[in-house]
C-alpha cells in the first residue's frame, strides 16, 4: 500500500519521480510548473539525492544530458518558454540514445503569452519538437494520480527506448490538487546501462566508453545512414508497444470526442451530459499524445462516427484527427476560442462542449 | 596568492629541466591516430591532448577522469584522449560536466572548449558553472577564431584581425573588444585557479602543463571551479605558415593574452 496524499499535479510529479528512484533534478523557474522545481529542492536533499537551480532551460536540459550520460535517472520541468529552450539538447539527447524525462507543463502563448492554462504545445511535443528526425514519447496526465503515475511510467520507457520521454500537462492539471496514492509502479526488469561514462575504472572492462550525439562521426553506427535507420526502428517499436488511451463510453458511440489532459475532463463530463440527453458520445481520452490512436479512430470512422475534438488551442490534436480518418467523417473542433470569456482565465466548460455536441450530432 | 600544489612543485621543476628532457615519447592514454591525423599541419590543438594526455597520467587519474568535449576542431581530442568522453552540443560542456560531477564527485570531470564555444554561445553554461562554484575544470583552446567553422570573428579575435567575418580586419568600434577569459573568470569568487598557456615553445608548452596539473589537482582538492585557458595556433584560418603563426602568437597574442596565473587559492572563503 502506498501512501495517500492530497497534492497538487506538480507535487505528485515529484512524488513520482522519487518513487521512480530520479536521482538528480535540475530546474530553472517558470509559472505554472515552480511547485515541482520547489519541490525537489526542498525534498531530494533529504533523499540524498541531486538537485540544483540551472541557470536557465537551456542549462536545465544540458545538466539532464550529462547525469543522464552518468547514467542516473535524471530531470527537468518546465513551461513553454523554457519548452523552446531546450529542443536544440533534446534533439542531441535523442540522438545520443540518452534517457531523459521532461515535464511540460502548458502555458498559454505563443511567446510572452498568458502565464495560466493551454494546450498549445502539442505539435511540438509530439513532433519531436527539435531539429532532425526524433519523436519522444508523450504521455498527457489528467489528474494528480496521473501525474505520479505516468511519471514513473515515462522513466522506464525512456531508458527502456534509451531516449527522452516527456510528460506534457497543463497548469490546471498542475495545479489541481486531488487524493493522490503514491506507490512505486514496478514495469519490469531493464538491462544495465553499461554505456554510461563514469570513469574507466569503474567499468568491468576497463574500456573507455563514448558519449556522442553525433551517430557517425565516433563510429557508433558504421554509417549516418544506420543511425537513422536504427532511429527508425525505434520509433516504430514505440508506435508499436507504447499507445495507451482511455477509451470512455466507446462500445456504442457514434460521435466520439478527443481529447487529452484538463480538456479530457471536461469532455468526459460532456460525454456524461450527452447520454442523459440519449446521445451516443463517447471520447478516446490521449494518455500518449504520441504514438497517437490512429487506427483507433480510423476504424471508428469506417464505423460512421462523427468526432469532435476538444483542446484548448487554436487547433492541434484536430490535424492528428483528420489525418486518421481520411476525409471518411467530419471532424469538429471546441477550442481557446470556445472559452466561457475572452481573458487568459478563459477556460473550456463542459456546457459549451454539449452545446457543440448537439449541434452537429 | 599561491601556495601551489605538491604537484604543481614537481612541475616546477620540470621547466627548470626543460632543455634537458626528452619531450618525444607517446602518453598511453594517447590514442594512435590509426585512420590519418585529422588535424591541419601547425595546428595546436592536439597538443592539447597529449599536455592532458600527461599530466593525467602523471596524476594516476587516466581512469578515473571524464572528459566533456565541445563541438569544433577541438572535438577531435575526445578521439585521440583513452577516457570516458561525453561530446555535448556547441559551447554545453560546463553544463554537461556539471551533470556528470554532480554524479561522480570523486571523479576527475573537464570540459575542453574552443574560445567561440566558451565565451560566445556558451556564456550561459559558463556563467552558469561559475555562478554554481561548480567543481569542474575548464580547458579553453584560444586560438582567435572559429576554427572549424572556417575561420570567422570569435570573441578573441585581435584588433585589426583579418577573418572572414572581419574581411577589413577586425574594428574595435564596431565589433567590440577582444575578451580575456582567464582574467575574467578569475575575477569570480567560487573559483580556485585561473591561468593562461601556450603551446608556441617548449618552455611554453611545460608551463601550460603545469597549469593543466594546478587545475585538475584543485579540482581533486574539491577546492573549486579551475579553468586553462591555452593560446593555440590556427595556421589554417590565420592563413599563415606554421612557422610564421609562432611568430604571430609571439608578436600579436601573447601582449593581447599575457600568459600565467591570474588565480590560485587552496581554499575558497
Ligand atoms: C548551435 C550551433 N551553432 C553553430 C554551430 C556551428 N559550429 C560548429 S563548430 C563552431 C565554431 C567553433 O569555434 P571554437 O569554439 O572557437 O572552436 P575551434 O573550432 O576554433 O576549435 C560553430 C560555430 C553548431 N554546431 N551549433
Ligand atoms: S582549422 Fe585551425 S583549429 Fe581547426 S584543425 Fe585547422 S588549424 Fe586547427
Ligand atoms: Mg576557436
Amino acid at each position: 500500500m502506498g501512501e495517500r496524499m492530497f497534492i497538487e499535479g506538480n507535487i505528485a510529479v515529484g512524488w513520482g519521480a522519487a518513487s521512480a528512484g530520479c536521482q538528480a533534478f535540475f530546474g530553472y523557474p517558470i509559472t505554472p510548473q515552480n511547485e515541482i522545481t520547489e519541490w525537489f529542492a526542498r525534498e531530494f536533499p533529504k533523499m540524498g539525492r541531486i538537485f540544483a537551480q540551472s541557470q536557465s532551460e537551456l542549462g536545465s536540459i544540458n545538466l539532464v544530458y550529462g547525469a543522464a550520460a552518468a547514467g542516473v535517472r535524471a530531470m527537468t520541468s518546465t513551461s513553454g518558454p523554457g519548452w523552446s529552450l531546450m529542443q536544440e539538447t533534446m534533439s542531441d539527447m535523442a540522438n545520443a540514445e540518452l534517457p531523459c524525462v521532461v515535464v511540460d507543463v502548458q502555458r498559454g502563448g505563443p511567446g510572452g503569452g498568458p502565464i495560466r492554462h493551454a494546450q498549445q504545445d502539442y505539435f511540438q511535443c509530439t513532433r519531436g519538437g527539435g531539429h532532425g528526425d526524433y519523436r519522444n514519447i508523450v504521455l498527457a496526465p489528467a489528474s494528480s494520480q496521473e501525474s505520479c503515475d505516468l511519471v514513473q511510467l515515462a522513466f522506464y520507457l525512456a531508458d527502456k527506448y534509451r531516449n527522452p520521454v516527456v510528460v506534457m500537462t497543463d497548469a490546471i492539471i498542475g495545479r489541481l490538487r486531488e487524493t493522490v496514492e503514491v506507490e512505486k509502479i514496478e514495469f519490469g526488469p531493464l538491462p544495465d546501462k553499461d554505456w554510461a561514462v563514469k570513469g574507466k575504472a569503474r567499468h568491468k572492462d576497463g574500456k573507455r566508453r563514448i558519449v556522442d550525439h553525433s551517430g557517425d562521426l565516433l563510429r557508433r553506427y558504421p554509417s549516418y545512414r544506420a543511425l537513422l535507420q536504427s532511429l527508425e526502428q525505434k520509433m516504430k517499436q514505440m508506435q508499436e508497444s507504447e499507445l495507451r488511451y482511455e477509451g470512455y463510453k466507446m462500445e456504442d458511440a457514434s460521435l466520439i470526442l478527443v481529447a487529452y489532459g484538463y480538456t479530457a475532463r471536461v469532455a468526459k463530463e460532456a460525454v456524461n451530459m450527452a447520454r442523459a440527453d440519449g446521445i451516443k458520445a463517447g471520447l478516446i481520452r490521449l494518455i500518449t499524445a504520441w504514438p497517437f490512436p490512429y487506427q483507433v479512430i480510423r476504424e471508428k470512422a469506417c464505423q460512421g462516427g462523427k468526432f469532435l475534438v476538444v483542446e484548448d488551442s487554436l487547433g492541434q490534436v484536430i490535424e492528428d484527427v483528420r489525418f486518421a480518418v481520411e476525409g471518411r467523417a467530419e471532424v469538429h473542433l471546441v477550442s481557446i476560442l470556445d472559452r466561457h470569456i475572452p481573458t487568459d482565465g478563459g477556460m473550456i466548460l463542459p456546457d459549451k462542449v454539449f452545446d457543440k455536441i448537439k449541434e452537429i450530432q | 596568492m599561491s601556495q601551489g600544489g605538491r604537484l604543481e612543485d614537481a612541475m616546477n621543476e620540470e621547466v627548470k629541466v626543460v632543455t634537458k628532457q626528452r619531450v618525444a615519447g607517446r602518453p598511453k592514454l594517447l590514442v594512435p591516430q590509426i585512420a590519418g591525423f585529422i588535424y591541419c599541419p601547425g595546428c595546436h590543438e592536439p597538443l592539447a591532448a597529449r599536455a592532458i594526455a600527461e599530466v593525467l597520467e602523471k596524476l594516476g587519474m587516466g581512469d578515473r577522469a571524464i572528459g566533456v568535449f565541445d563541438i569544433g576542431c577541438n572535438s577531435f581530442l575526445l578521439g585521440m584522449l583513452d577516457i570516458d568522453a561525453v561530446l555535448t552540443p556547441h559551447g554545453r560542456p560546463p553544463d554537461m560536466a556539471t551533470g556528470v560531477k554532480r554524479v561522480y564527485p570523486d571523479n576527475i570531470v573537464f570540459t575542453v572548449q574552443g574560445d567561440g564555444g566558451l565565451l560566445s554561445i556558451g556564456a550561459d553554461p559558463l556563467l552558469g558553472a561559475l555562478t554554481r562554484a561548480e567543481k569542474i575544470t575548464i580547458i579553453m583552446l584560444n586560438n582567435a577564431v572559429y576554427g572549424t567553422t572556417g575561420g570567422q570573428m570569435a570573441p578573441t579575435s585581435l584588433e585589426g584581425q583579418v577573418t572572414t567575418t572581419t574581411p577589413n580586419g577586425r574594428d574595435l568600434a564596431r565589433t567590440g573588444f577582444p575578451t580575456h577569459a582567464a582574467e575574467m573568470i578569475a575575477t569570480f569568487r567560487g573559483v580556485a585557479y585561473s591561468a593562461r598557456g601556450a603551446f608556441n615553445t617548449p618552455k611554453n608548452y611545460m608551463r601550460t602543463r603545469k597549469y593543466i596539473t594546478s587545475a585538475f589537482q584543485k579540482q581533486m582538492d574539491n577546492v573549486g571551479l579551475s579553468f586553462v585557458e591555452i593560446i593555440c595556433a590556427c595556421p589554417e584560418n590565420w592563413r599563415l605558415s606554421p612557422i610564421d603563426s609562432l611568430k604571430w602568437i609571439e608578436e600579436k597574442m601573447i601582449p593581447e593574452f599575457p600568459l600565467g596565473e591570474f588565480k590560485n587559492v587552496d581554499r575558497i572563503e
